[in-house]
């Protein structure tokens, strides 16, 4: 990790999404982070906690109807929220690139590997005909796929699933972006190949010099790959720490519930496993009080009565009245 | 690729075999026949003899069957009861003007429908796609002849932009060597016999491809609408491509699948003839050629007609599959 000025600053990002004659519903709600040069960040939080999202707002592909972005998105001097439509396309896939969950779905099952690695080279660096096909054959070398010229020629469904991901990785490095967004890259692969995928991002993040914000609910993702974690719920970040302190000590009763819903192989046998009661759709709405209150075994009087502010203790970020304490045993009811 | 060509094609044989013994027996189950037609209400007994006599009527059903396959296998249809031409003859000055009127019609079809189905899709509920949408469902709805009266009346009668009826203006003097009055003006020079061929055909067209239009707005919609969200399209913005090679490459390419399955069946309808279009324009196709072969009881010609159009629609459906799999690879295997 290093000091220098951070090449993403994510301030107060809100994202509302409108629908008509239905409520609408604030998925992000004040997130701040920011992402140095070469820093690996990860996003951490159950399924509709908003870390998706945010990685979308930060790539300017959420729909433009129906959804309202607040705050700032800063990157190189210019607020990414605001810059003209054409402006953030030379940015993305550029600057910054992203992969997807599901590389089954993220191919286009129509048009071969090359050319939907080509495409990027042609349209940021403009290079044609050969030279971009030779630069496509090297990318795919890079991310360990075998006999690259033949696969440029192939179609996505001639590609098993891990194969695919490393395609999409490859396009993603293409112009080696300084910022890569990896949302939940390994969800929808066999656990062997998940290891395998994380190992090849950690190594091109290395080799680039990239930064790279990963967005997981695999906390075991994040311990082998993350400097710095924030953990959101239900749209807000409760829990900002280095990978270290936070693994240590969580301090809020989220991210402790987390810890300890992780099965491990070192308990006794016929051990219970650990699940954070109720779901993450009991929420409390964030202006009456803590959203993660109904589920939390910390909850005291004051937590329902209105939004726990972000507060700086020791290093770390934390959003909770009553967090666990330093010698307290990670709740388990 | 070429075995799958060969085994389609080779099912034609049971497919015409099976249909001409359908139509045979069928033909002769009509009451009345060819005789009682051609000689009208004063008919005696003796007269409709003489003419079963004379085109083979009179001989037991199955040999006649067999008189006509054996011909029919040589491209003999026999003579028309009513013109007293030999049916290829018909077909061959009446194909061409059905095919020129279908391609017209698709052109119009096709041409219109795919771009006004995408931005339907992508000013999704606004005006154009509410327009368009109510547009299409007026196209299905309204009958064709209904619709071909009111544009003759309107833009023939009224306002005089196009002519009423037929191919071509009888005044104007062109060889037709092909059969397809556009291309033949082209091919012999004579490019004012083209232009009146195309001005003959845009009416018809508009009729005929009414329907076909409707649906393709539809289907291009849905289709549009369905690939813009897919995980693929948002890939390929990730990347910072512009949005006319998203358009054309990736989201494009992938609605369009399901639209080529559709103009294929319409295209193999169309070909087969429109009996109310060409009967209200008095455009002499397949078409209005088999209603008066209809009314007439011409055997022969409703014969040969029918088998030929089954083969055909075989042969354009099997176009379709063919190049279904030239564009989407996933279809590309056996």
């Amino acid at each position: 990790m290093t000091n220098s000025e951070p090449l993403l600053d994510v301030r107060d990002l809100s994202v509302t999404f409108t629908r008509k004659g239905g409520p609408s519903v604030r998925a992000v709600d004040g997130v701040s982070f920011t992402v140095r040069p070469g820093e690996t960040v990860g996003l951490v939080g159950e399924s509709g906690s908003g870390k998706s999202v945010t990685s979308l707002a930060v790539m300017g592909l959420l729909p433009r109807r129906g959804v309202q972005v607040g705050g700032q998105v800063a990157f190189d001097d210019d607020d990414l929220l605001t810059l003209p439509r054409d402006r953030m396309r030379d940015i993305r896939g550029r600057d910054i690139a992203m992969v997807f969950q599901d590389p089954m779905s993220s191919l286009n099952p129509v048009v071969p590997i090359g050319i939907q690695v080509t495409e990027v080279l042609e349209r940021h660096q403009d290079l044609k005909g050969d030279t971009a096909r030779a630069a496509a054959e090297d990318l795919l070398s890079r991310v360990g796929i075998p006999d690259p010229a033949r696969r440029l020629k192939e179609y996505p469904h001639q590609l098993s699933g891990g194969m695919r991901q490393r395609a999409l990785i490859a396009m993603a490095l293409a112009c080696r972006p300084r910022l890569l967004i990896a949302d939940e890259p390994t969800t929808a692969l066999d656990v062997t190949i998940q290891a395998q995928i994380i190992e090849l991002l950690k190594e091109l993040v290395q080799d680039t010099g990239a930064s790279l914000v990963m967005i997981t609910h695999d906390l075991g993702v994040v311990a082998g790959l993350c400097d710095t974690v924030h953990v959101m719920y239900s749209g807000r970040i409760v829990e900002s720490a280095g990978r270290r302190e936070l693994f240590a000590q969580p301090r809020h009763p989220y991210t402790g519930g987390l810890l300890a819903s992780v099965p491990r192989l070192d308990a006794p046998r016929g051990a219970p496993l650990h699940p954070i009661p109720g779901s993450p759709t009991d929420v409390l709405r964030w202006s009456r009080g803590c959203a993660f209150a109904p589920r939390c075994p910390n909850r005291i009087e004051p937590c329902t009565d209105g939004p726990p502010p972000l507060e700086s203790i020791g290093g770390r970020s934390l959003r909770c009245l009553n967090p666990l304490t330093e010698t307290e045993e990670v709740a388990t009811r | 690729m070429l075995k799958f060509v060969a085994r389609r094609l080779l099912l034609l044989v049971p497919i015409l075999f099976g249909l001409s013994v359908l139509l045979f027996v069928w033909l002769r189950a009509l009451p009345g026949g060819p005789a009682q037609a051609l000689l009208g209400e004063r008919a005696t007994a003796d007269s409709v003899a003489r003419i079963e006599a004379l085109y083979g009527l009179n001989e037991p059903w199955y040999v006649q069957y067999w008189k006509f396959v054996s011909s029919a296998i040589q491209l003999d249809f026999g003579n028309s009861a009513r013109t007293n031409r030999p049916v290829t003859e018909e077909m061959a000055r009446t194909f061409p003007a059905t095919f020129e009127l279908a391609i017209a019609a698709l052109i119009f079809a096709v041409g219109i429908g795919i771009p006004l189905g995408y931005y339907a899709a992508k000013k999704y509920g606004t005006w154009l796609d509410n327009v368009s949408v109510s547009g299409s469902l007026l196209g299905v709805a309204v009958p064709v002849f209904f619709l071909a009266y009111i544009l003759k009346y309107v833009f023939s009668v009224q306002l005089g932009w196009f002519p009423t009826q037929g191919r071509q203006d009888p005044r104007i003097d062109a060889d037709h060597p092909t059969g397809l009055y556009v291309l033949d003006g082209l091919i012999t020079g004579n490019l004012e016999a083209s232009w009146d061929a195309i001005m003959h055909l845009v009416l018809p067209a508009i009729a005929l491809g009414a329907i076909p239009l409707a649906i393709i707005v539809r289907i291009t919609r849905a289709s549009v609408l369905d690939v813009v969200h897919e995980d693929y399209v948002r890939t390929a913005e990730a990347k910072g491509l512009w949005e006319r090679t998203i358009t054309r490459r990736h989201v494009l390419r992938n609605a369009l699948l399901p639209v080529v399955t559709v103009i294929g069946l319409q295209a193999g309808l169309l070909f087969s003839g429109a009996i109310l279009t060409e009967t209200v324009f008095a455009f002499d196709g397949v078409g209005r050629f088999i209603a008066e072969a209809i009314s007439n009881r011409d055997y022969a010609v409703l014969q040969g007609f029918i088998l030929v159009i089954a083969a055909m629609y075989v042969v354009v459906n099997l176009l379709v599959d063919v190049s279904y799999g030239l564009i989407d690879p996933r279809v590309r295997v056996r």
